[in-house]
């Protein structure tokens, strides 16, 4: 099948490659790009592994052509940590809480987390389990990822306070 | 003289050992996506399989034609059966000591069997040219129940046993009969019956549902054709037991044979078993001379990649009126699919079913297991569960129900009034295991006051009330379930895995500067090994646990072992870990004191150090032993300070706990609200309370999943009904609801640091608790017992037939 010149933005840089238009995005991610942060579970769109920002938006990678993705902007994983190299909030939190096990689905739920909190940056506990909805985890139940997302909620709005 | 000593408590917070909630090791790469997954491995010239699959249950191959995908662009080979003949690897022998086809070898046993195997350069090549394989077939009768696998005409399934009246667990009396597995007093136990105040029966099926894990199974194989080294990354629960299957069925030596299990993304027994995308890749590579990579996608793991439970128990237990249990009986029919690929210790084809007197001093009882192929997915993993444990709970629980329904007691008295006691361990079950250690009124007390279940029971006579009134269409249920667990096979006297004893192991280099590197036999897969571990040995070696590495999963680099399932890890491998760390410590102890110039007798250790006895100020730390163990050893001693362990554990451990769990159940829509969990676990000495709780956490949810909504199931052509997360059930975070953990602490009288192990509780324990709750909600209305999944259909359509809807 012929390839397609692919160009977009991932985690700041500019990037570009040949692929074919029907090339999933994970797939150029992962296997074009070496970001293997995000992972695949399901390639029926339910799991969540591997969410990504796209154009300002959580979206499941596997799911979208490369073709629709030309020209976007993307982050991922490892694109989450601060500017100075410091972990972000989120990273932290997830830490600080036990807010993983196995870690796979961990970077499709903490970028999910990372849209979410800029979406709503006060959320209630109720909001937090709808809004990561989209993203299954076998291992830990949940409780300590929302905890975790609640408490990097806080860190977020204080340093955000703190700033003004 | 030394400087002055920090205190005993700073020194021990200093070392972050037992009983410390320490943040895990793991988390750092985790949280920033540089975790290492088998699919993140990149080799040069790497390709990648995939499988033709079979759309039939139960059919003739009457020819593959693999001409259009050979001809696809990128595409290398295309393996059949007829291609793993002439290597002898077109079947390969199952853990359960059964065999199983690798490709399809004349005909298929179940829909979503592995047919052919296309390598290609990249996965889109290879999935197009898998649509391009043309394979004939000849549709066979269907066997699905396996109800009627025994039946005269019954298909034949197995063509291969044909004629075998000897499997590999004895006598087979029909052609798709696998085994009888029996085990108890059957006169004793018929007599108690028959002699009985009160006898309940019921007929309990455990469903056939799926471990899951978000990562699926995958592999990546690389055959270095100079040196006739294979190295073999996997999603592998057990890598050195797969470095030996891999030596014994390709005839490649084992010492050239690198078994890695890099991170796995979650396992729950699904990573046990040995699975054909393994072999397909090795040989691919051997043939190929590259790197082979095969990652199954979700709806092929779902419908072939293993299977759990699958158990159709039918029960009896008897009582006095009083409520004293006096017998139990219980006949299983198992559905083992097309080949029978259980994963448990080779004696025990129905695992550990025989726990199933759970936690009650029941005087006699008698089990017996028939196993049955069907036209089904081989599997019979151990998901979440100790080999058939969580069957085995989940009968009892439910039995203990029925039977105080028929008695008109409350749940939990008649539980209470049947418990061992404290004072009987270590207590001989009737069906032979010896329980090391238990104090479960003290245990359910706690439970019971916590959740104030005389006020539970109150609303809910009240509910009732106003249920008839017509005032409100909810009724409340209250589960009440209590579990004993047997998990850290085991004593190799009787647990092995095809012939190799199930110890394990730990190695211990002490560096010079006072760090250390540990290795196991065990493999994490989300258990938080790195972490915990470490923390055994900083308690154990005075060592802190953030300067002790644990390495795990490289067969060229850790010592044997039988891996991560079976909640085996903490029991088994935990006290490999404690008594490694005694040997260095046995050492370390004649150093300090040939460097104290006291008698090896005159000094003790004291946290992080050894001390002289009466003279606290004179003493050596760790830090200073190692670096003497380099260069200033008593005359005699070998330097360096290192120790390994292999442990063969005296006996199983019995984790144990108290559940309680409150639903209302809308009755006109079948919509069941866990309004609260509690969840109260015994696993005995805790290593990292964040842990065992974050443990717990993920058990009860799986145990939600199981209870209120998986299913694999087929219809009467053998087709898998919703084998992909369309269907499946997995929890989002909407419907798991918050978790109330809460523990006692009873020691393992036989393990070295008391510790038991706890992944598997909540599982165990979790089903019959939601279970419980759901009948119980109907219980007043004569429901005894209906089967799972309790999602919202089953749920409602038990409302109707109760005559209750709207």
């Amino acid at each position: 099948m012929s390839k397609m010149h692919v160009k977009m933005n991932v985690n700041g840089a500019e990037v570009e490659g040949l692929a074919e238009p029907r090339t999933l995005l994970i797939h150029f991610l992962r296997e074009q790009l070496s970001l293997t942060g995000p992972h695949i579970g399901c390639e029926t769109s339910h799991c969540g592994a591997c969410t990504v920002d796209l154009n300002g938006k959580s979206v499941k990678s596997c799911t979208v052509f490369v073709a629709q993705s030309n020209g976007a902007e993307v982050t991922t994983i490892e694109g989450i940590a601060n500017a100075d190299g410091t972990l972000h909030a989120l990273q932290e939190a997830f830490r600080e809480h036990h807010g993983l096990q196995c870690g796979f689905c961990t970077p499709g739920m903490i970028t999910r987390a990372y849209r979410l909190l800029q979406e709503n940056p006060n959320p209630s506990e109720e909001e937090i389990r709808y809004g990561i909805s989209g993203n299954l985890c076998r291992c830990t139940g949940y409780q300590n990822i929302v905890k975790a997302i609640r408490a990097a909620a806080d860190e977020l709005n204080a340093t955000r306070e703190a700033a003004q | 003289m030394n400087a002055e000593v920090a205190s005993v408590e700073e020194r021990k917070q200093n070392l972050k050992g037992m009983g410390t909630a320490r943040r895990r090791v793991e988390d750092a790469r985790f949280v920033q996506g540089k975790g290492n997954y088998v699919d993140d491995i990149k080799l040069p010239g790497m390709l990648f399989g995939d499988f033709v699959r079979s759309p039939y249950a139960h059919a003739r191959i009457k020819s593959v034609n693999k001409e259009a995908a050979l001809a696809v662009p990128g595409v290398k080979a295309v393996l059949t059966a007829d291609d793993l003949k002439p290597v002898n690897l077109a079947w390969m022998p199952t853990l359960a000591g059964d065999v199983q086809m690798v490709l399809a070898d004349g005909k298929v046993l179940f829909q979503g069997q592995e047919v052919a195997f296309v390598v290609a350069d990249d996965r889109y090549a290879a999935s197009d040219a898998a649509e391009l394989v043309e394979v004939e077939y000849e549709e066979l009768p269907v066997l699905v129940d396996p109800f009627k696998a025994m039946d005269p005409d019954a298909p034949v399934l197995r063509e291969d046993l044909e004629g075998k009246t000897e499997g590999a667990h004895g006598p087979r009396r029909h052609h798709n009969h696998i085994f009888t597995w029996e085990v108890g007093d059957q006169d004793g136990t018929e007599r108690a019956l028959a002699d009985a105040e009160i006898v309940a029966k019921e007929k309990i099926t455990y469903q056939r549902v799926h471990p899951c894990p978000l990562e699926t199974a995958g592999c990546v194989a690389s055959m270095d054709k100079v040196n006739g080294h294979l190295t073999l990354w996997g999603t592998f629960q057990a890598p050195h037991a797969v470095r030996t299957v891999a030596s014994l069925i390709s005839t490649i030596p084992e010492h050239k044979i690198r078994v890695i299990s890099p991170d796995i993304g979650g396992g729950f027994g699904n990573k046990v078993g040995v699975y054909p995308g393994y072999i397909c890749s090795v040989v691919a590579s051997i043939v190929l001379g590259v790197p082979v990579k095969w990652i199954e996608d979700r709806i092929e793991n779902l419908q072939s990649t293993a299977f759990a439970r699958d158990y159709h128990m039918t029960g009896e237990i008897s009582a006095t009126r009083d409520g004293r249990i006096t017998g139990l009986k219980c006949h299983v029919l198992a559905d083992h699919g097309g080949f029978d690929a259980c994963a448990d210790p080779t004696k025990f084809p129905a695992g550990f079913f025989n726990i199933c007197t759970g936690s009650y001093d029941i005087p006699v009882a008698h089990v017996s297991v028939d196993g049955v192929y069907t036209n089904k997915a081989p599997g019979g993993v151990a998901y979440r569960c100790s080999f058939r444990v969580t069957e085995a709970s989940y009968f009892i629980e439910r039995m203990m129900d029925v039977l105080a329904r028929k008695l008109e007691m409350d749940p939990a008295e008649l539980r209470i009034k049947n418990f061992i006691k404290k004072e009987q361990f270590p207590y001989t079950s009737a069906l032979g295991w010896e329980y090391d250690s238990g104090d479960y009124h003290t245990a359910m007390e706690k439970a019971l006051e916590t959740v104030k279940y005389k006020a539970l029971r109150d609303e809910q006579k009240a509910n009732r009330e106003a249920f008839a009134r017509g005032e409100t269409r909810s009724l409340m249920g209250v589960g009440v379930g209590f579990f004993t667990e047997i998990v850290g096979a085991g004593p190799i006297k009787n647990c092995d895995i095809l012939g190799l004893g199930m110890f394990d192991s730990c190695e211990i280099r002490v560096h010079p500067t006072g760090s250390a590197i540990a290795r196991l036999g065990t493999i994490s897969q989300g258990q938080g090994h790195a972490t915990t571990f470490a923390q055994i040995l900083a308690s154990e070696i005075g060592i802190p646990a953030d300067q002790i590495t644990v390495e795990e999963g490289d067969t060229d680099t850790a010592p044997y072992g039988l891996g991560t399932y079976g909640s085996r890890s903490t029991p088994v491998a935990g006290a490999a870990t404690a008594m490694a760390g005694r040997k260095i410590k046995a050492k370390a102890q004649m150093i300090a004191a040939w460097l104290l110039e006291v008698h090896d007798d005159d000094v003790e250790f004291d946290v992080d150090r050894f001390v002289v006895k009466g003279a606290p100020e004179r003493f050596k730390t760790m830090a200073e032993v190692a670096f003497a163990a380099y260069n200033n050893v008593p005359p005699g001693l070998e330097p360096g300070l290192e120790a390994v362990s292999y442990y063969d554990p005296p006996n199983m451990t019995y984790p144990f706990g108290a559940y309680v769990c409150v639903v209302d159940i809308d009755v006109d829509t079948g919509v069941t609200d866990i309004r609260r969990f509690y969840a109260l676990d015994d696993c005995g000495t805790r290593i990292n309370p964040m842990i065992i709780e974050g443990q717990v956490h993920g058990g009860l949810t799986e145990a939600l999943a199981i209870a209120m909504g998986q299913e694999i199931s087929y219809d009467e052509m053998g087709n898998v009904k919703g084998a992909s997360l369309m269907d499946f059930f997995l929890p989002t975070a909407v419907e798991t609801p918050v978790w109330e953990t809460d523990f006692t602490v009873t020691p393992s009288p036989h393990h070295p640091i008391g510790a038991k192990g706890v992944g598997e509780s909540p599982n165990v324990g979790g089903v019959s608790a939601f279970s419980n709750a759901v009948n119980d909600a109907f219980a007043h209305l004569g429901l005894t017992h209906t089967q799972m999944p309790h999602d919202h259909w089953r749920v409602w359509k038990t409302a109707e037939r109760l005559g209750i809807t709207a």
